[in-house]
């Protein structure tokens, strides 16, 4: 054991010192608040993957955050699961000092792309998008992050993100160890929200923020608010807006900008309602409805500055209580359309479906999906006839939704082409945060009945709910 | 080990039987009792019978202020129809019963736990803990890191700060809480036997002193029974529908 004088929280553990069961390979980090080591199982049963120690720094005149935070970390660590986040495989106490074993994620780290950036617009999407569904993974575990920096985002091999670091989150039903412990506000300078100026930890969409601090930093190689180390600075993101994007770099799609300051909007309610629905729209760019968010070239004037200015002086309304209900109000429906069923009565009923969930889900985001069926064509006009072919389902498909009078942003439209609708429903859904789907019943024609149901194969095997809507009448 | 604690039974046999058959099944190795196992409810004999026995086995067991009304005294500081069932309840109970009841402690401590009906500060004397400034006060007057009361029949959680302040919280039921080791924690169980936070279900917390987390569990058990039972003895009338509407 390392114990000279104090404890392992305050000397520097040699390679081959044994803390709860655990050898100490090699100091990896040496931070402000925690010392990082490689670490292996002593003996018994050693987990299949790289292990990390973390021990807090205790030494005298250390941050009295660094012991609340871990002790955060360790809480909500444990109540944690999936791919988004390190397992944690042990934590104890040793001379007084606390620990932790986690698991080592091999992958790179966030930061090291943000020190490059700007980055091609391409990587800037897609390592936004990666941290995204990250994101709506822990929301969907009720855990919001609170401190979402590049520093805290790694990487394992296949590209997912990976969230490190929850000194700073909260768990909704847990106690809230966080709040109002220290002078500041609970947070990090650059990426902190309005709400979480306020004192309010309770709104997922905090993270939606940094959310888009990181993404503007990624495609612009610039903090938006900058890096301010008091409140009042901080509180300038309240009622100036950042530069816009385009304006450092022109050749930043207009669609990318919409995006990033839509994420940035002071006020929780204009952001994107869940991670997922960002996530998503990084995905199929050309679906995004465009506002005066993507042409933007210069900052708002000061008379919209001083508006914004006294308007920040109210309280932000409170966020639902939890990150669990908030995405419960914000769910992603996809909806199948059969183009080649012709029955009114079934797309009515269906649509009497969704505007139900209009009232009780006021916040979802809804994906029309049609699948067509391939055809073989001589291979010179091919294109021409798909397109029209695939313009012609665009247009059903919009007169489909017309009568629901959703607003622009609530839909989205997805086209594809297989011979296996049912997979590609499956798929589809998986890849993009699917909540629930909804299909229509298999009508009673002969051909229905040759082709099998659609329906039952995406109940059978969807890991979301699926709603099977069949009209009254039949 | 798993402790199940269960406070303010008040002579409900019903929500008794539930909360002993949950916590069983959630592993539980043992039951402390945070006092107030009889008044208001008309089983008072069927449930000592149970919690003699189990303390017989094992289980933890401290006076609440209705227990000690039963042996005797004034009941100028209790509400009417407390004081209803207190009468009924001292007609019924036997020499046996009353010794139990007698021998009762107020507080026990055990490691770094204290175990107390009321409040650590002056057992005797009552006290509701109803805020931060009450929970405050009792840890205060003890040392032990996580003291476990009743009394109050909503179930609550207060924790200290390194600041200093005292914070509150609601339990989820269900959720497995870890107790950190860093901090000092008063823990509020709820009612088994009369819970009065809008939700009838019986009440009760599991302590696992090995993971170090704390769960509340609200369990459903049959209160019309119990109800009915209260209007069969001719206890006020008002005790039979709080038990429906757990108010």
């Amino acid at each position: 054991m390392a114990t000279d004088q104090g404890g392992i929280g305050e000397n520097r553990l040699p390679p081959g010192a044994e803390v709860g069961g655990f050898r100490v390979v090699e100091l990896l980090h040496e931070g402000g608040m925690a010392m990082l080591y490689a670490v292996e199982a002593a003996g018994g049963d050693p987990p299949p993957f790289p292990l990390i120690m973390k021990i807090p720094r205790l030494a005298f005149g250390s941050h009295p955050g660094c012991l609340v935070g871990f002790e955060v970390e360790l809480m909500i660590l444990g109540r944690l699961a999936g791919p988004h986040v390190p397992r944690l495989v042990a934590g104890g106490r040793a001379d007084g000092a606390p620990w932790l074993v986690i698991e080592r994620i091999a992958g790179g780290r966030l930061i090291e792309a943000a020190a490059r950036a700007p980055l091609e617009p391409a990587e800037a999407v897609r390592l936004t998008a990666a941290v995204a569904a990250a994101v709506h993974d822990l929301h969907r575990q009720n855990v919001i992050h609170h401190d979402l920096k590049p520093e805290n985002v790694l990487f394992r091999e296949d590209g997912t993100a990976v969230l490190v670091d929850f000194g700073l989150a909260r768990h909704a039903e847990l106690p809230d160890l966080v709040e109002e412990e220290f002078h500041l506000p609970a947070g990090t300078g650059a990426g902190i929200s309005p709400e979480q100026l306020a004192g309010m930890r309770a709104d997922p969409r905090s993270d939606l923020f940094a959310l888009g601090v990181i993404a503007y930093r990624l495609a612009t190689g610039q903090l938006p608010f900058g890096a301010p180390a008091t409140r009042s600075g901080m509180r300038r993101r309240l009622y100036v807006d950042p530069v816009p994007p385009r304006a450092l770099r022109p050749e930043l799609p207009p669609w990318l900008q919409e995006v990033i300051l839509r994420c940035l909007e002071p006020s929780a309610e204009a952001r994107y309602a869940t991670a997922a629905q960002l996530a998503h729209d990084l995905a199929h760019p050309d679906q995004i409805p465009l506002t005066a968010r993507a042409s933007r070239l210069r900052r708002a004037g000061v008379l919209v500055v001083a508006r914004r200015w006294l308007q920040a002086l109210r309280q932000p309304a409170p966020a639902a209580a939890t990150p669990a209900r908030h995405l419960a109000r914000a769910p992603h429906i996809l909806v199948a359309v059969d183009l080649a069923d012709r029955r009114e009565a079934l797309a009515e009923a269906m649509r009497a479906a969704l505007r139900r969930s209009l009232i009780a889900e006021p916040d979802l985001r809804i994906t029309l999906v049609a699948v067509l069926a391939p055809q073989a064509f001589g291979e010179e006009s091919a294109p021409e006839i798909d397109h029209a072919r695939q313009t012609s389902a665009l247009v059903e498909l919009r007169h489909w939704a017309h009568p629901l009078g959703l607003p622009a942003d609530k839909l989205r439209i997805h086209l594809a082409e297989s011979a296996d609708p049912a997979g590609t429903l499956l798929d589809y859904a998986a890849a993009h945060h699917v909540d629930r789907i909804v299909v229509g019943a298999r009508g009673h024609s002969a051909l229905r009945r040759y082709l099998g149901s659609v329906s039952a194969r995406v109940v059978s095997e969807a890991a979301c709910s699926v709603t099977v809507v069949r009209p009254a009448d039949e | 080990m798993r402790t199940a604690l269960l406070a303010d039974v008040h002579s409900n046999l019903e929500a008794l039987q539930a909360c002993l058959a949950h916590a069983r099944r959630e592993g539980a190795d043992r039951f402390a009792f945070l006092g107030d196992l009889v008044g208001y409810g008309a089983d008072p004999l069927a449930c000592l019978d149970t919690i003699e026995g189990l303390v017989g086995e094992g289980a933890l067991a401290v006076a609440g202020n209705h227990d000690t009304a039963c042996l005797g005294g004034h009941l100028d500081t209790m509400s009417l129809p407390a004081r209803d069932a207190i009468y009924w309840t001292r007609e019924r109970l036997g020499p046996r019963q009353r010794d139990f009841l007698a021998g009762l402690p107020l507080t026990v401590a055990e490691d770094d736990r204290l175990f107390a009906h009321a409040s650590a500060d002056r057992p005797e004397a009552w006290t509701y803990i109803t805020g931060v400034r009450e929970a405050e006060q009792a840890l205060d007057a003890t040392a032990a890191r996580i003291v476990f009361v009743g009394h109050v029949h909503h179930p609550q959680l207060y924790f200290t700060t390194p600041g200093g302040a005292l914070r509150a919280f609601a339990p989820v039921p269900g959720v497995a809480m870890p107790l950190s080791d860093f901090r000092r924690w008063l823990v509020i169980v709820g009612s088994a036997g009369q819970p009065r936070d809008g939700n009838p279900a019986a009440c009760y917390a599991l302590h696992d002193a090995a993971a170090g987390t704390l769960t509340h569990y609200r369990v459903p058990y049959d209160a019309r029974a119990a109800a009915n039972k209260i209007l069969e003895a001719g206890l006020p009338e008002r005790l039979a529908w709080r038990l429906i509407r757990g108010e």
